[in-house]
């Protein structure tokens, strides 16, 4: 679409959000072409005590880890976990998240202010709070990290749709195509949703960002999946027995963290400023 | 240099950096005031009238660059060659002061109207006599003395008595959301009267207001003008507030200054050819409307000499090569035209013509 | 009048908002893939014995009866009792709690105070270099995982360098009680050496815990500057030649202020989230390290008693930020 092409035009143009956007491209090429890139593939569940805890050397570009596993395969491999993590929940989220907030803005039932007054109790609360609980009660695995997400995070698709939705239903072209007796279902779909893309696609990728970090928290909590899957945070966490001998052990897995994370959210920053100016504040992050 | 004029401003080109290039806001403008007197500078948006008085206050945005050659004299001196610090310290709020387009966003809405007042006075105040502002956040610890500070009072109140403010000990409790429209531009002329300057420069003042107001708070500003003898310079797009008040007009196209008159030349006998397709648009009953064919240049890439050639019936030769000149034609008359309308204007020479005020 | 009316509402509404939490909880505790009570009974437990500590713990009446039940122990202050502790977890909790606020207020302190004229000057001195690198550090600052930059920190201050204590809150013993804060009880007592040795166990927490608090408020304040300077009333002051100091650090900050002020409620979440990580990191003795362990320890009581908690005391304090910010903005009161 040409309006995809001006956007992409714009994107090459503010420096932050090209740098964005390729350590997203970077983080979605590591996953797809994992097992390519790696130079130990049996990282994933190779032990091999003899080799634990190697420093960086020309065989094992980020050293070994407790398990003597080359640890720059294993990083390489979690970028497949971190990204399918990030996509699901927020994909999740979205899915969920965007009908309600479009049912319960466009109708006034008292079942849409229920919803609302639901999703306030979730957004009153900081996200990983109530993700430990969840994943807490589920217990430790990835599909049940991605739950525990995705169950948090739908109200802020959920409030920024029904924000949307309400004041463009005071809007006179909305008003217009009421009266003119289009159905509803049409003017959600040809006037409503499209309104609507911008703030979501600029809340998804900073989510993403934000989602990858609160996984990492609970992969390093102990609620993420058991070893020897590959998460990042998890390797932190394993890694703390072994400092400060073994500093490579937590160095990589957190910078890869950050490149990440860091990439996402200056994506989402250019988004945001191409995509709607109005939305031009500081950053609502941290509890975004 | 001794001059009549209180502020003289000579040749000031000033061009803004733009996206799309640079653009030529002001071209070799001159631009009279005298003590006492009400200017009116008048012309469409974009005509450089609020440059020229951001000029004069030296309050230009940071991509503003003033090109060699022009002057601001004003009290017998360059304010070009004033450095920032001196123009806070010596010009601004005291001996030029200002009255902005918009009352409803000029103050400070989270403050009382009355400290805001103050504070003014606390830096401005004719009874001030140490001017060494603060440098910087020394400006935190610089002492209000208590017996200047009564009298300042005092004087606040009286003022705002004369710019007919009911109640005035109200505004020390009072936000500015709590005044309507026409009384804080009432305070905002109060504001610019208090340090009791020589000039005030009134950036469209009435522009923001309900019509009925306008009329009235253009009256107050004369009268109180007067008996003060402080001079002002008015823009406006307004003819007819320019007609209210003024003692003489100076029209502006396009970054330049085409004529100035006093106010019944104007009216009457106005020579410039845009002057006077201008009054020529003006609403009038007993003709249809008539409107200036074509547009308003681009200010960057403008019409080489005379900018409003292009769309001029009358324009000659030498319109499209340089300037023209000032030609004066009568007591406070000035036209720059190569061609302009002579028919009914005083001659040049004539003595003894009674000046209008 | 009308403050304690918007006062009033304010509160209200804080009412059902916990109540909301608190069901949410419940639910989740109860909407287990495995049976809860098998799990309370642990792995030996015949089926005949899981039966019996059904009924005992009432799981086998309606759902909707049990949360009326919870929410009735709840308002007793009973939030079930810690297998590890083996103490009711309310109690847990309160002694823990101070050790928490402790730390996020240091953490608030900082980014707050710092971060304030740190980006007051940034929207000063829009596009210099300081600004530049403010920026870079700001966006640096929310992609980190708060976990590992206090891994990185314990590993160059603490174990390269020995600068500062590992983890912990003293060395030694704690100073007599009066607020719970080590820091100001040690003030109280006059122990200067206490004092400093709490300091130095606060430094690296609250430095992990505030950076990505500290980069949102120099963003917002940022932002919140530079749309204050296009105000008229900005130039307005400067047309009348009002000091530029004032203007700046008197007029302009109170207006920034304000929409920061807002986002308070925002640097809470931020701290929260990350307490629960970084008391884990530097086990720092707070209700985030309990939770921690009671992960660990499958102790569901007690983390169900922390989310209930943890939610709750951070309801409370954005009601409270809500109403000091009715307060500082006059505008709201008087209409």
């Amino acid at each position: 679409m040409k309006a995809a092409l001006t956007i992409l035009r714009k994107l090459t143009g503010d420096h932050s959000a090209l740098i964005g956007g390729i350590l997203v491209f970077a983080l979605i090429f590591t996953a797809i072409f994992a097992p390519v890139l790696v130079t130990y593939p049996e990282a994933l569940w190779d032990i091999n005590p003899g080799n634990r805890l190697q420093p960086p050397t020309a065989e094992h570009w980020f050293g070994t880890d407790r398990m003597g596993a080359d640890l720059y395969s294993r990083v390489v491999f979690g970028a497949r976990i971190t990204l399918m993590i990030a996509i699901v929940a927020v994909g999740a989220s979205l899915l969920i998240g965007v009908p309600i907030g479009l049912v319960a803005g466009w109708y006034k039932h008292w079942s849409g202010e229920m919803l609302m007054r639901v999703s306030d109790v979730f957004l009153a609360v900081p996200q990983i709070v109530l993700a430990i609980a969840i994943a807490q009660t589920l217990g430790p695995s990835i599909q049940n990290v991605i739950l525990a997400l995705s169950v948090t995070y739908w109200p802020w698709f959920t409030r920024l749709v029904y924000a949307e939705v309400r004041s463009l239903k005071n809007e006179t072209f909305i008003e217009a195509a009421i009266a003119l007796g289009v159905p509803t279902w049409r003017i959600v779909l040809l006037h409503v949703l499209p309104n609507v893309t911008s703030p979501i696609i600029v809340r998804s990728s900073i989510g993403m960002g934000f989602t990858i970090l609160t996984a990492a928290s609970l992969s390093f909590l102990g609620l993420g999946s058991p070893p020897p899957t590959p998460e990042w945070g998890r390797m932190i966490s394993e890694s703390r027995n072994y400092l400060p001998e073994a500093w490579w052990y937590a160095l990589t897995p957190g910078l890869a963290i950050f490149l990440v994370v860091m990439g996402f959210n200056l994506l989402g920053d250019g988004l945001r400023d191409i995509l709607d100016p109005r939305l031009r504040r500081g950053g609502v992050h941290g509890n975004p | 240099m001794e001059t009549p004029n209180l502020l003289e401003v000579r040749d000031l080109s000033i061009s803004f950096g733009t996206e799309a290039g640079e653009a030529h806001v002001l071209d070799g403008v001159n631009f009279d005031i005298r003590p006492g007197e009400i200017m009116g500078l008048v012309g469409e948006s974009g005509c450089g009238k609020t440059t020229l008085a951001r000029a004069v206050l030296g309050i230009l945005p940071p991509n503003a660059r003033r090109h060699r050659g022009g002057s601001i004299g004003f009290r017998r001196e360059d304010l070009l060659t004033y450095s920032g610090e001196r123009f806070d310290r010596e010009v601004r709020g005291r001996r030029i002061t200002f009255i902005p387009q918009d009352p409803y966003s000029s103050l400070n809405p989270l403050f009382k109207v009355g400290s805001q007042v103050m504070e003014l006075m606390k830096w401005k105040s004719p009874r001030r006599d140490d001017f060494g502002t603060g440098r910087g956040l020394t400006a935190f610890a610089t002492r209000y003395p208590r017996s200047r500070r009564r009298a300042d009072r005092e004087a606040v109140l009286d003022m705002l008595r004369a710019v007919q403010i009911p109640q005035p000990e109200s505004i020390f409790s009072k936000l500015p959301g709590e005044f309507s429209g026409g009384q804080r531009q009432r305070l905002m002329i109060a504001m610019a009267l208090l340090p009791e300057p020589d000039l005030v420069i009134a950036d469209e003042p009435t522009t923001a207001l309900d019509v009925t107001i306008q009329a009235q708070i253009l009256k107050l500003l004369r009268t109180l003008a007067r008996d003060r003898g402080v001079s002002i310079m008015l823009t406006t797009h307004d003819l007819g507030a320019a007609y209210e008040i003024c003692d003489r007009i100076t029209v502006m196209y396009a970054g330049q200054e085409v004529e100035t008159a006093p106010v019944g030349d104007f009216f009457e006998h106005s020579s410039h050819r845009y002057t006077r397709r201008l009054l020529e648009s003006l609403p009038n009953p007993n003709r249809p409307v008539k409107g200036i064919g074509g547009e308003v240049p681009t200010l960057i890439h403008p019409p080489p000499g005379c900018r409003f050639h292009p769309r001029c019936s009358h324009a000659v030769g030498p319109c499209a090569r340089a300037r023209p000149e000032v030609t004066v034609l009568g007591r406070g008359h000035e036209v720059r035209c190569y061609n302009p309308e002579l028919a009914g204007v005083e001659d040049a020479a004539a003595p003894g013509l009674t000046v209008q005020s | 009048m009308r403050v304690l009316a918007m006062l009033l509402k304010r509160i209200v509404w804080v009412v059902p908002t916990i109540a909301g939490l608190i069901a949410v909880v419940f639910f989740i505790s109860r909407v287990v893939p495995a049976d809860p009570v098998a799990l309370i009974a642990g792995d030996t437990a015949t089926r005949e014995q899981i039966e019996i500590l059904r009924e005992q713990l009432g799981f086998n009446r309606p759902l909707l009866v049990q949360l009326f039940d919870y929410y009735v122990d709840l308002l007793h202050g009973d939030l079930g009792r810690s297998i590890f502790t083996t103490r009711p977890v309310s109690d847990d909790l309160l002694a823990r709690l101070p050790a928490t606020i402790e730390l996020t207020l240091a953490a608030m302190i900082v980014a707050v105070g710092v971060g304030i004229p740190l980006g007051v000057l940034s929207a000063l001195k829009r596009n210099t270099v300081l600004d530049h690198v403010l920026r870079i550090v700001t966006v640096a600052g929310l992609a980190v995982a708060s976990f590992w930059l206090g891994l990185l920190l314990q590993l160059y201050f603490s174990m390269h360098l020995g600068w500062l204590p590992l983890q912990g809150r003293i060395s030694g013993f704690p100073p007599p009680s009066v607020t719970g804060f080590y820091a100001v009880d040690a003030l109280i007592a006059g122990d200067m050496a206490r004092f400093w040795d709490v300091l130095k166990h606060l430094a690296l927490p609250t430095l992990t815990l505030t950076f990505p608090a500290l980069a949102t408020v120099v963003r917002f304040t940022r932002a919140g500057v530079l749309e204050t300077l296009q105000k008229g009333f900005v130039a307005y002051q400067q047309a009348m030649g009002i000091p530029n100091a004032l203007v700046m650090w008197k007029y302009v900050l109170r207006n920034s202020l304000i929409s920061t002020v807002t986002q308070i409620g925002l640097l809470f979440g931020i701290l929260l989230a990350g307490a629960v990580v970084i008391e884990s990191v530097f086990q720092w003795p707070g209700i985030g390290f309990y939770a921690f362990q009671a992960i660990l320890q499958s102790d569901y009581a007690a983390v169900m008693g922390f989310t209930v908690y943890a939610g709750g005391v951070f309801i409370l304090a954005n009601m409270l930020v809500d109403i000091v910010h009715a307060l500082l903005d006059p505008r709201e009161a008087a209409q």
